[in-house]
């Protein structure tokens, strides 16, 4: 099981990793890195605020849209090019080439995520000279940023699980922008009434809550973190993204492979 | 008494495909397929384009779920991920991932299939070298032609060492060349003994590669049986020439169809007729010059299960 779950997560890899667009969006995401500063100069003394705010707002968002574009096809191009025929006709059962996608896909981000934050880091050295003990703690904004993309990974492939790319690639959005205000669906949940109440807060804890997975304000103004906010977020994360994996699975065992 | 093993034993499978939107009806693709496969031969499944050929074999491999009916591969049930293990398959029309290298490509099923890494390692060099792909290296599947491409498809197939082969039109879309290869290939799998099941609508290459061939047409098995007997049972033919154009007329009712060269008739009689056509020759005092059996052909038995009214088997 091991065996066949590395070697289709290392396949997944291998593909992003081969795939040039990939590349471009990478780039794109570290020239806005590196660009950041220079929307500092408009105020004197922001240079450094203005990078670490655009710098991780654009890690995070370039890693979504990476997330989304790898993750819609995840499935559904393997149906689609019937290179699933030759893979269902081995020992391999269809919850182990959901997760092994689902570990490849991580594994590709996790790898984007290292390159841009060293990037990141190497503008900040440029801009500032030197780090400090103090820049360390942006890195707890990049984790989150990881915990995002676990959710974000899950999502896009339970949605490749049963549909074609184009409309995985709305959906997904559609999700990742409603979470992105979840706080804002919790808070009309409070004050509405009735079937209302009801439905908004069924609602509200079903999109994924990427609000509070977003600290970069906080860790750019040098605010503390608190150490249950990392604990329960970790456990969200790790918890939304099981079940819906989960779910991509009971889709998929029962999907007929025309 | 034990019941005998068979290599593959399909029993009464069917598909049904739900089309409309709204308003659903059911589309068999299969229909109540029960047929099998002893170990060690090869079979051919024949059948014209949409006759239910690749839709019962994505359901032996699992690709798709059967609406009634089962099947077992070395008695195991075809959906038991275990069995595949022991089987390979070859789709139609294979698409494989293009990023890859030939030795990537095959490293990759061979994994997923369960062979070691110490074994990988030897085994796919020798296996590429076998199917004429030992100088490829590491360019990119991308860059393969169709016939290089079906003949990776044969290698992944056979990768991890498979007691059944499934092979789906494997020589469709090649040229003569090509095709030629792919024969060769199949004949290697058959001297070493392996079961191999192949669908094809290429009636010359199941001719000469199969033991057994199966007909299925608009989903129904049409017949099944030996590729000699088949051909037999389609030569009750003769043919005959005599001298004496004039005798035609007396026996044109045991007649099938002829042809009048001067005075030589040359005429085709069905078995049961022929005692009577010479019996009728030799009394109009025609000389006869020769009498003939004709060999049957699978084409013809093919043509024959595919025509329109069911023929029952």
């Amino acid at each position: 099981m091991i065996s066949r779950l590395s070697a289709i997560s290392l396949n997944t890899f291998r593909e992003a990793v081969r795939d040039r667009v990939l590349y471009n969006l990478i780039v794109f995401a570290l020239v806005l890195v590196a660009g950041a500063p220079l929307l500092g100069q408009i105020s004197i003394d922001i240079e450094q605020l203005a990078l670490i705010n655009v710098g991780l707002s654009a890690i995070s968002l370039f890693s979504v849209v990476i997330a989304i574009f790898i993750g819609i096809g995840l499935v559904s191009k393997e149906i689609e090019k019937r290179t699933l025929y030759t893979i269902l006709a081995r020992p391999v059962r269809r919850w182990e080439f959901i997760a092994g996608k689902f570990f490849g896909l991580l594994m590709t981000l996790v790898a984007n995520m290292a390159l841009m934050t060293a990037g990141f880091y190497a503008a900040m050295l440029v801009y500032q000279h030197h780090l400090t003990g103090a820049d360390a703690r942006l890195l707890i904004a990049v984790y989150f940023t990881i915990l995002e993309l676990l959710m974000v990974t899950a999502i896009t492939l339970l949605f490749s699980s049963f549909s074609t790319p184009i409309f995985s690639a709305v959906f997904s959005f559609s999700l990742f922008a409603i979470g992105t205000f979840s706080e804002d669906l919790r808070n009309f949940a409070a004050l509405a009434h009735g079937a209302t109440k009801w439905f908004s807060t069924v609602a509200a804890y079903a999109v994924p809550n990427f609000a509070s997975l977003n600290v970069i304000s906080q860790v750019a103004h040098q605010q503390p973190i608190n150490g249950r906010l990392i604990l329960f977020n970790t456990l969200y994360a790790l918890l939304y993204s099981a079940a819906v994996t989960a779910g991509a699975v009971l889709i998929f065992e029962r999907r007929n492979l025309k | 008494m034990k019941p005998k093993m068979y290599a593959i034993d399909i029993r009464g499978l069917s598909k049904d495909y739900a089309i409309g939107f709204f308003k659903k009806q059911l589309r068999p693709a299969v229909k109540s397929l029960s047929l099998t496969v002893n170990s060690g031969e090869t079979f051919g499944f024949l059948g014209p384009n949409g006759a239910g050929k690749t839709t019962t074999l994505k359901m032996l491999m699992g690709i798709i779920f059967p609406s009634a009916g089962s099947a077992t591969i070395l008695g195991q049930d075809c959906m038991d991920p275990t069995v595949k293990q022991k089987i390979g398959f070859l789709p139609e029309q294979p698409y494989f991932y293009d990023y890859l290298s030939a030795p990537e490509l095959l490293d990759y099923y061979a994994q997923l299939s369960g062979v070691s890494a110490a074994d990988r390692r030897h085994r796919i060099g020798d296996l590429l070298a076998r199917v004429g792909l030992g100088d490829v290296g590491n360019k990119q599947l991308r860059k393969f032609s169709k016939g290089m491409l079906q003949r990776v498809g044969i290698a992944q197939a056979i990768v991890h060492d498979p007691e059944v082969v499934f092979l789906d039109e494997p020589m469709s879309g090649l040229d003569p060349l090509g095709r030629y290869e792919i024969r060769e290939l199949i004949q290697g799998l058959k001297d070493a003994g392996k079961t191999i099941f192949f669908s094809t609508h290429i009636l010359a290459d199941a001719e000469a590669l199969c033991d057994r061939v199966a007909v299925i047409h608009k989903g129904e098995l049409r017949g099944i049986g030996v590729v000699n007997d088949l051909r037999s049972s389609m030569a009750e033919k003769s043919e005959v020439i005599w001298q004496g154009a004039g005798a035609l007329n007396s026996v044109a009712k045991q007649i099938v169809d002829s042809h009048v060269s001067g005075d030589v008739v040359r005429a085709t009689v069905s078995s049961q007729n022929l005692d009577r056509l010479l019996e009728g020759l030799r009394q109009q005092g025609a000389r006869l010059v020769s009498v003939t059996p004709l060999h049957g052909t699978l084409e013809e038995y093919f043509l024959e299960k595919t025509a329109e009214g069911l023929v029952r088997v």
